[in-house]
């Protein structure tokens, strides 16, 4: 038997307020004889004192009573009752259908005859008995549900702030980076992250997790933490996508996968390169107001196991001020409030009516707003526009924290040596990196360390074990010439090496940190080289891009070619930071 | 019933219609039209003519029966999608994994 059941049949507390005596104690008499508690007054005053103390479960009041009426006291009982169905009967020999109108208005529930007839008040007792009950359940019910909906809106403000630190928006505020994620989203399994490379550049991601609530936030969680840890190791796009992809496999259900883009800038070489599984075309918006489509060419991340994968990026020239714009299917899905979708129309219309001055991810918001019409923060989509800018705008990119210089290893050498088809399967770069960056006192350096181990290796591999012209890659159909013709000879370099030793120690004053790049290549005429004999015109011709000379000049103290022109060496020296305290903070 | 499945001539092959908007409130009824377990059944074609939207999950519950019919030996013939549906399978890049027609 359930408590509802008990309930039923448990007898009635029942207030009675009537100034005849004799009717009174009738109906009283009558209460009794059906086994409920009987409480009773004689005006409307007394009757709101006894609800206030005594808290019966049905009112029986008379209209019309000195001191305080019928319909007084029952405004202030249901007044009292508040949100508790207290059933208020009046007892009335009325006939008049005014009087009757009234005394419902007042708060009445129903009306009972004098005479009385005791089948009918039991009748009446029974089935207001049943609706007190049950609204009583409903009430316990939503306040149960409003409970829980509290409990879930609590867990999940914290899930959000632990999601929060996990995904944080990493460079996102960056000055050439505009975004709109809405807040809901992330519940919703839209992601976006941004890194600066230690190289310089780069690296954007932005995901659609299928599906809703929990099960999609929870998917992105690992998806952050590979991206932000790989990207500032220094790893390219690739394999932060094999990464993520190989995770998802692994951890998402069949049937669960994540739509997405990465994209990696490189203001150095003026390129982008662009993977799309599953999200609209992005676009690629040039300065002379050229358009170029960023379509989905790859399964969305999780689906294929790690052999099966393809993260061949798509390779764009970009120069500073193009603007790469990318978006999640919500944008594509907000709607009016016919049904209408904005739709792949809506985003090349808006893009096709873009005049100079106008920002696209400003004109890309403002047509869905105005399409939408009540547009509300809580749709679901996620807009990301990266401007392409001049390498020297990196500087303004925060630097990260470095623990103190003193402790750490200081007098170190290592000899690292990648051949054959490693070479074009494996960038020893992340790993050369991460052995430096255990010097905390070059990890403040990480950038310009990672450029300079980046142009000696790139150089070595392309220009000395390819043999790859540098001057093919300043002209639109070079650039994709040079990059095939580089995965061509990848395929053929039997015999060839890549040697790096490095060699680190302490000076009063900071460090020394020598790099000695090794190669299997022909080398270059380096006593003729303009670059190297005046090291400030740079030409296009040779071994070395002028650009990658002067930048290596730049950063290192000396920089030295030995034999052929195959064996380079650089000296790069570091100072203890005497405000180092206050700089890391 | 917005799914309804056949048998083809051949005994071995199973139809799947999906009517109107194929997304997250047919789940079940999805894999109900493939997890009776037929031994007999060796392909499996998704009947798309009559279905008006197809969302993400829509192409996950294609993922669970691509797995359940063998992965990548799975033999699904997904057919006759109309414009919208067709190009949110091509978006995704699902020819990759199902033959589309």
């Amino acid at each position: 038997m359930d408590d509802s059941v008990a309930e039923h049949s448990r007898p009635l507390r029942i207030l009675i307020a009537d100034d005849s005596d004799s009717d009174r104690l009738i109906l009283k008499t009558l209460l009794k004889r059906l086994g409920h508690e009987v409480l009773d007054v004689a005006n409307g005053l007394d009757a709101v004192s006894v609800f206030q103390r005594e808290a019966p479960d049905l009112v029986l009041l008379d209209a019309l009573m000195p001191v305080m009426d019928g319909m007084e006291a029952a405004r202030q009982i249901k007044l009292l009752a508040g949100e508790r169905l207290v059933p208020l009967i009046f007892l009335t020999s009325l006939s008049e259908a005014g009087a009757l109108a009234r005394c419902l208005e007042a708060g009445g529930d129903d009306f009972l005859g004098k005479p009385y007839n005791r089948i009918i008040i039991e009748a009446k007792i029974k089935a207001f008995n049943r609706m007190r009950l049950m609204h009583r359940t409903l009430s316990d019910q939503r306040d149960l549900i409003r409970e829980r909906n509290r409990q879930l809106t609590d867990e999940q403000e914290i899930a959000k702030r632990v999601f929060d630190n996990v995904a944080h928006s990493g460079c996102l505020d960056a000055s050439n980076i505009r975004y709109h994620a809405s807040p809901q989203s992330i519940f919703n399994g839209d992601v976006l992250f941004a890194s600066p490379r230690p190289a310089g550049g780069m690296l954007i991601f932005m995901g659609d997790f299928t599906g809703h609530g929990l099960p999609a936030a929870i998917g992105a969680m690992p998806v952050a933490e590979i991206f932000y840890g790989m990207a500032n190791k220094g790893f390219n796009g690739q394999d932060v996508l094999r990464e993520i992809n190989q995770k998802l496999k692994r951890i998402l259900p069949t049937g669960m996968f994540c739509c997405g883009a990465m994209i990696e800038a490189d203001f150095k070489l003026n390129q982008l390169q662009v993977w799309n599984g599953g999200l609209p075309d992005g676009w690629l918006i040039r300065t002379s107001g050229e358009l170029q489509a960023l379509p989905s060419r790859h399964l969305p991340l999780g689906i294929l196991a790690p052999d099966q994968f393809n993260a061949d990026f798509e390779r764009v020239g970009a120069a500073p001020g193009d603007r790469v714009l990318m978006m999640t299917d919500g944008f594509l899905e907000s709607a009016d409030s016919a049904g209408n979708v904005f739709g792949e129309q809506g985003v090349t219309g808006t893009l096709d009516q873009l005049d100079g001055g106008d920002h696209p991810f400003d004109a890309m918001m403002s047509a869905v707003h105005r399409f939408t019409g009540n547009f509300e923060d809580g749709d679901d989509l996620t807009l990301c526009c990266l401007e392409m800018m001049d390498e020297a705008g990196l500087a303004t990119l925060p630097d990260r924290a470095a623990p103190s210089a003193l402790a750490g290893p200081a007098e170190w050498r290592c000899s690292y040596e990648i051949r054959e088809r490693t070479l074009g399967e494996f960038s020893p770069l992340p790993l050369l990196l991460h052995i430096c960056m255990e010097v905390p006192g070059l990890r403040r350096k990480s950038g310009e360390i990672y450029t300079l181990l980046a142009e000696l290796y790139n150089n070595a591999l392309e220009h000395g074990v390819l043999e790859l012209p540098s001057e093919w890659k300043h002209s639109p159909e070079g650039f994709g010439r040079y990059y095939a013709e580089r995965n061509r000879r990848l395929a053929n370099v039997e015999g060839h090496y890549i040697r790096f030793t490095l060699h680190h120690s302490l000076k009063p004053d900071g460090g020394r940190l020598r790099v000695i790049c090794e190669d299997s290549g022909q080398g270059f005429d380096f006593h003729n080289h303009p670059s190297v004999a005046t090291g400030n015109s740079p030409t296009m011709s040779g071994r070395y891009a002028g650009r990658g000379l002067l930048l290596l000049k730049r950063l290192a103290e000396t920089i030295r070619f030995h034999e052929q022109g195959n064996h380079v060496e650089i000296v790069y020296d570091w100072q203890f930071a005497r405000t180092a305290e206050n700089r890391d903070d | 019933m917005p799914i309804q499945t056949r048998r083809d001539d051949d005994g071995q092959t199973l139809v799947i219609r999906i009517e109107g908007r194929f997304d997250f409130s047919t789940h079940q009824a999805f894999r109900d039209a493939y997890e009776h377990g037929d031994p007999n059944i060796r392909n499996y074609i998704v009947d798309l003519s009559d279905t008006t939207y197809l969302d993400s999950s829509a192409l996950g519950m294609l993922l669970l029966l691509r797995d359940y019919a063998g992965g990548d030996s799975a033999g699904i013939v997904i057919e006759n999608c109309n414009n919208d549906v067709r190009r949110i399978l091509s978006i995704s890049n699902f020819e990759q994994l199902f033959n589309i027609r």
